[in-house]
């Protein structure tokens, strides 16, 4: 069975008399454990896309499945990493995370059992050392962490992440795509990644979407990236199979799909 | 690779230099007491030398003959009483100034506490929605700016019964900007929360408590500030037709039996009273939203 299975979807936005279409015959489906890069450039709708997958936006026509099952609301089994951490400021890393768990878990696990829980996510970050800090006291790449370790807690089906490290600084970023391959690998999660950073979709991807320009954009081409896990940074950079997957997506995004600035 | 690489101790690293930050910042003991003193006299000198400054001057501007009001000077020859022992009792309709500021308190309590209550409730509820907001604002923007007083008749002609009247008098009057505030409050929720709470389908109850109290406090201090010191404006209005022993009846009262200066008296301990109430709700506002309202 496909696991998600988004089937001709559309998407169009009614403001008054005035309809603009979004997104037009989307057709993916993607596999349990997968490792999904979404790349277009701005404004072509590609985090409409991961909302309409988390349930946080409706579908105009066409149908998002997960496990057969038709996804028409948001729920925790489709857990979000928001661009901006999204982590509450009034809460401490540990209380964000516990919101999330108690939510989900408040039935099944145990009050110990919860806390374990949440402290096993962050330690799977790293964040258990700011476990008391509140989001204002700790850097903008711990945030994103927890960020991550707040939805990876909800125990989601996928994980959506809507283009998590683009506020971050190049280092920074490096570390938290490396700590994204590590859970993968450990927990075999399928996610779906929204970039605009071609090296990033390369580096982490099974697959890499590449989406068409708006109005009305839809899926270009659809790249397998056939690098065997565990992948490295540095030694990717000279193998042939990293630079072909990172020239195909370059070629599609600046000479086949070119951002005109002008399109209405 | 990138297993090991994030095992690798530089990402545990800054675990301990945290730890040595904190250790340093002791101050000086004896340069803080001075520190502190001078910093209290620099508080408190300017707004004491501009008290006495004024009180000099109305002390000269009415000493003539013939004067309308009553010196400083005047005010202590006649009532010291009430200055030197706000809790003194020799009667049950005789009583200190800080008795009949803590009846009044309790009348505003009662009118202020069910207004917050209502308010934000209200408040929260039209915030939810566009629509709402559009046709409720108006509405409450001219209401708030009626006069206690001209709520008076009205209350008196709904409950028939002074003791209601009096504590709706200061409800009504405390209740709107706790309203518009909440409401502005919960519409400037931003929308990264807003969708936190639908992936995690929290439900009407836990998003109140969860995300709109705690994102909405500093607006709803805010407002229940403006709603605390409205409330206390109101107390002679609504005193005035419950007669009793409230600072406000006092005020009423003595005005009936030309006690002018008995009037001035009154008039400060209001005055300090509603300083007190707005300080101590902008600190609980502080305390409850963690620093983030004024």
């Amino acid at each position: 069975m496909k696991y998600l299975q988004i089937d001709r979807v559309c998407k169009s936005f009614i403001s008054g008399p005035k309809v603009t279409e979004v997104l037009s015959d989307i057709r993916l489906t993607i596999e349990k454990g997968e490792f999904v890069s979404i790349i277009g450039h701005s404004g072509c709708g590609k985090s409409t896309l991961l909302n309409l997958i988390a349930g946080l936006t409706e579908v105009t026509t066409g149908a998002i499945k997960l496990e057969g099952r038709e996804v028409n609301a948001p729920g925790p089994d489709r857990a979000v990493v928001f661009q901006n951490h999204s982590l509450l400021p009034w809460l401490t890393v540990y209380d964000n995370v516990k919101l999330a768990v108690t939510k989900v878990f408040g039935s099944t696990k145990s009050r110990a059992e919860r806390r374990d829980w949440i402290m096993q996510n962050l330690d799977l970050v790293q964040m258990t050392h700011a476990a008391d800090k509140r989001p204002g006291e700790i850097s903008g790449g711990m945030r994103q962490r927890v960020g991550i370790a707040r939805a990876l807690a909800m125990e989601p089906k996928i994980l959506l992440l809507d283009e998590p490290f683009g506020a971050l600084d190049a280092l920074t970023r490096a570390h938290l795509q490396d700590a994204v391959m590590d859970i993968h690998a450990r927990l075999g999660n399928t996610m779906i990644m929204i970039t605009h950073d071609v090296d990033e979709a390369v580096l982490l991807a099974d697959r890499i979407v590449m989406m068409t320009n708006g109005p009305a954009a839809t899926i270009g081409e659809v790249l397998p990236v056939p690098i065997p896990r565990p992948r490295d940074r540095i030694a990717l950079a000279s193998q042939p199979d990293y630079v072909r997957a990172r020239e195909a997506v370059l070629r599609f995004l600046y000479e086949r799909h070119r951002f005109v600035e002008a399109a209405e | 690779m990138s297993i090991v690489a994030l095992k690798s101790p530089p990402e545990n690293a800054p675990k301990p230099s945290a730890k040595v930050i904190s250790l340093p910042a002791t101050p000086n003991p004896q340069l803080g007491v001075r520190r502190i003193l001078s910093d209290l006299g620099a508080m408190v000198l300017p707004p004491l030398v501009v008290l006495m400054v004024l009180l000099a001057v109305w002390q000269v501007a009415f000493s003539g003959e013939g004067s309308g009001l009553p010196t400083p000077a005047a005010v202590w020859a006649e009532s010291a009483d009430l200055i030197l022992d706000p809790f003194y009792v020799y009667g049950t309709q005789d009583i200190g100034l800080g008795w009949r500021v803590l009846t009044s308190l309790e009348r505003v309590a009662y009118g202020f506490g069910l207004a917050a209550v209502v308010g934000v409730l209200v408040g929260a509820v039209i915030g939810q929605s566009a629509l709402m907001m559009r046709g409720f604002d108006p509405i409450f923007q001219v209401l708030r700016t009626v006069p206690p007083l001209a709520w008076l008749p009205i209350s008196l002609a709904a409950f028939m019964d002074s003791r209601p009247s009096a504590i709706f008098v200061i409800f009504i009057t405390a209740i709107w900007p706790i309203i518009i505030n909440t409401a502005a409050g919960v519409r400037a929720i931003p929308q990264d929360y807003r969708n936190v709470a639908a992936v995690l389908r929290l439900n009407q109850v836990e998003f109140f408590w969860k995300i709109m109290v705690p994102s909405a406090a500093p607006y709803i201090f805010s407002g229940l500030r403006i709603g605390v010191g409205l409330s206390w404006l109101a107390i002679v209005a609504a005193e005035m037709l419950t007669g009793g022993v409230g600072i406000g009846f006092f005020i009423w009262d003595a005005w009936n039996s030309s006690r002018l200066t008995d009037i001035m008296v009154a008039l400060v301990y209001i005055g300090v009273t509603g300083f007190v109430l707005d300080r101590l709700v902008a600190f609980i506002g502080r305390v409850v939203s963690r620093g983030t309202a004024a």
